[in-house]
């Protein structure tokens, strides 16, 4: 599902904020990716979710080498993938319902459709009075959980969450969680950056834990905690 | 169409909010540019049309001490079988034609102009042109007949460098036009960056996004586009008024050309807004796609 191989990335002539990152994530794996700030997770992401390309190394996604995908099949990949972006990357003059209807337009299709499943997931994450609201009026964690309907309305293979329970509060990221896991069940492969190491206890998933800008992957087979 | 949900919010930008008027402005000058040069040509083909009747006696420009090379001229003119009338154009009038393509500023002395005499003969009956003229030439030094074909010529040639200048003119306003939209363009997405890079990563088509840009381009080109050809439209119908006004024997002559555009010439001006348009459009949609392809 997600190769990496010896892949070194950089922010323009700057220093190497990855290094030797070698890594297999199978198809309907969860990973938590953990590590302090500044270590890279992000980065990491932006690399498997075609934000960045590395400064060296290989990159496979859904087993196709990134460097030599022609430019205009990325879209179609991009669409297999799911983002639950750090900072939310909402827009902030669409109402809620259009944020996360969005990759649902962006792929074409039907209205009816889209209002259908958005609403249904906007009441899921408890949100079913905000369809209309804008971002700005939304408290932090309602935007957040807007960006993670966002992410995972289009039902990708391949769900990147950026710190996805940073602004809320206990319950509401166990409910997350546990949406993530249902997701994951369906088959979705997970990688969710956290520093929340109570949930990663807590869900006991494999780690991929990142220090320096390189990667130590630990299997934590922890016992669910029910 | 236009009315269509944009997700990147480009109608609240101040950078768009002049680009209609600029464009009513380009759209304007180009109506005019190309109705000038319509009417320029059918002017010529009118007189092309109405001359072939008719000659035209050319001396030499009066005040070089021979006054009398007129008297002399329509003395020998005016008896020849054939010829039913020989009537002197005044300098006035010579100037009076010339006055639509080289101003007032300049008079008759300055300009040299012939004089010239608006020869008639019976097309039945015509008289020897070619005696009259070896004729004419020996009573009056440097007369010369002719029969207007050298005047339309020169004067189709004037028209001509003048189509070209319009042409020129009209390419110019496109590329203006083009310039600004380039512009107006990335300064869209350079406000809308944010948002730009969301939709790139979700899955978005680079013409899904150019689309978004085009559309309002295109609706901002054609609101503008409409406005210049009304004023075109408006101006046109002020000079015609004058125009009209401005008849000088009968119908022959006219010192602004009469707005007689022919059924296509208004469709050619209509098609202005929808040719800025289209510039606009396709302008958008080339400046998004170039810059989304530095993207990864
Ligand atoms: N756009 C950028 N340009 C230059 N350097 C950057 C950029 N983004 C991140 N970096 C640098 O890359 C390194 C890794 O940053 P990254 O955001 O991946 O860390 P992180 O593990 O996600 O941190 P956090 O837990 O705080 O989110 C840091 O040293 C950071 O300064
Ligand atoms: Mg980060």
């Amino acid at each position: 599902m997600v190769r990496f191989e010896n892949v070194g990335m950089r922010y323009g002539a700057g220093p190497e904020v990855l290094r030797d990152i070698g890594m297999e994530l199978a198809a309907g794996s969860f990973h938590f990716l953990t590590g302090p700030s500044g270590a890279g997770k992000t980065s990491l992401l932006k690399l498997m979710y075609l934000a960045e390309r590395p400064s060296r190394g290989l990159i496979s996604l859904f087993g196709r080498d990134i460097a030599t995908t022609p430019r205009r099949e990325l879209p179609a990949l991009r669409r297999k993938i799911g983002v639950v972006f750090q900072d939310f990357r909402l827009i902030d003059h669409l109402s809620a319902f259009d944020n996360v209807a969005l990759p649902l337009r962006v792929a074409g299709l039907a209205e009816e459709q889209i209002r259908e499943h958005v609403s249904e997931l906007l009441r899921w994450v408890g949100l079913a009075e905000k369809l209309n609201a804008r971002p700005a009026t939304l408290s932090g964690g309602q935007q957040q959980r807007v960006a993670i309907a966002r992410a995972v309305i289009g039902r990708p293979s391949l769900l990147l969450a950026d710190e996805p329970t940073g602004n809320v509060d206990d319950e509401m990221a166990l409910r997350l969680l546990r949406l993530f896991e249902e997701m994951n069940k369906l088959g979705t492969t997970l990688v969710i950056a956290t520093h929340n190491e109570g949930l990663v206890t807590r869900f006991g998933h494999a780690r991929l834990h990142l220090e320096n800008g390189e990667l130590t992957q630990e299997r934590l087979r922890a016992q669910h905690a029910g | 169409m236009l009315r269509r949900r944009l997700d990147i919010p480009l109608n609240r930008d101040s950078s768009v909010r002049f680009l209609p008027w600029i464009i009513a402005l380009m759209v304007y000058l180009a109506g005019l540019a190309l109705a000038g040069t319509l009417v320029l040509q059918g002017t010529l083909q009118r007189w092309d049309a109405s001359l072939s009747g008719t000659l035209t006696v050319q001396l030499p420009p009066p005040g070089d001490g021979k006054p009398d090379a007129l008297a002399a001229a329509l003395a020998l003119l005016r008896p020849v079988r054939g010829v039913t009338s020989a009537e002197p154009l005044s300098p006035e009038a010579t100037r009076r034609l010339v006055e639509p393509w080289l101003g007032t500023a300049l008079t008759a002395a300055e300009l040299a102009l012939p004089q010239l005499i608006d020869l008639r003969i019976d097309p039945a009956a015509p008289p020897d042109l070619a005696a009259l003229q070896a004729r004419l030439a020996a009573a009056v030094p440097g007369a010369v007949l002719d029969d207007h074909r050298l005047w339309l010529d020169r004067l189709a040639g004037l028209v001509l460098s003048i189509e070209a200048t319009a042409l020129a003119i009209v390419l110019l306003i496109g590329g203006a036009a083009v310039l600004t939209v380039v512009f107006t363009t990335r300064a869209g997405l350079a406000v809308h960056h944010a948002v730009v890079e969301v939709l790139h990563l979700i899955g978005a088509r680079d013409g899904y996004i150019a689309g978004q840009f085009q559309r309002q381009a295109l609706d901002l080109a054609l609101r503008g586009g409409i406005i210049g050809l009304a004023l075109t439209l408006l101006t046109l119908l002020a000079i015609g008024r004058v125009s009209a006004a401005t008849a000088l024997f009968g119908e022959h002559v006219r010192l602004l050309p009469s707005l007689a555009l022919r059924p296509w010439h208004w469709l050619a001006l209509a098609l202005l807004p929808f040719a800025a348009a289209l510039i606009a459009m396709l302008t958008a949609r080339v400046t998004v796609l170039r810059a989304l392809k530095r993207m990864p």
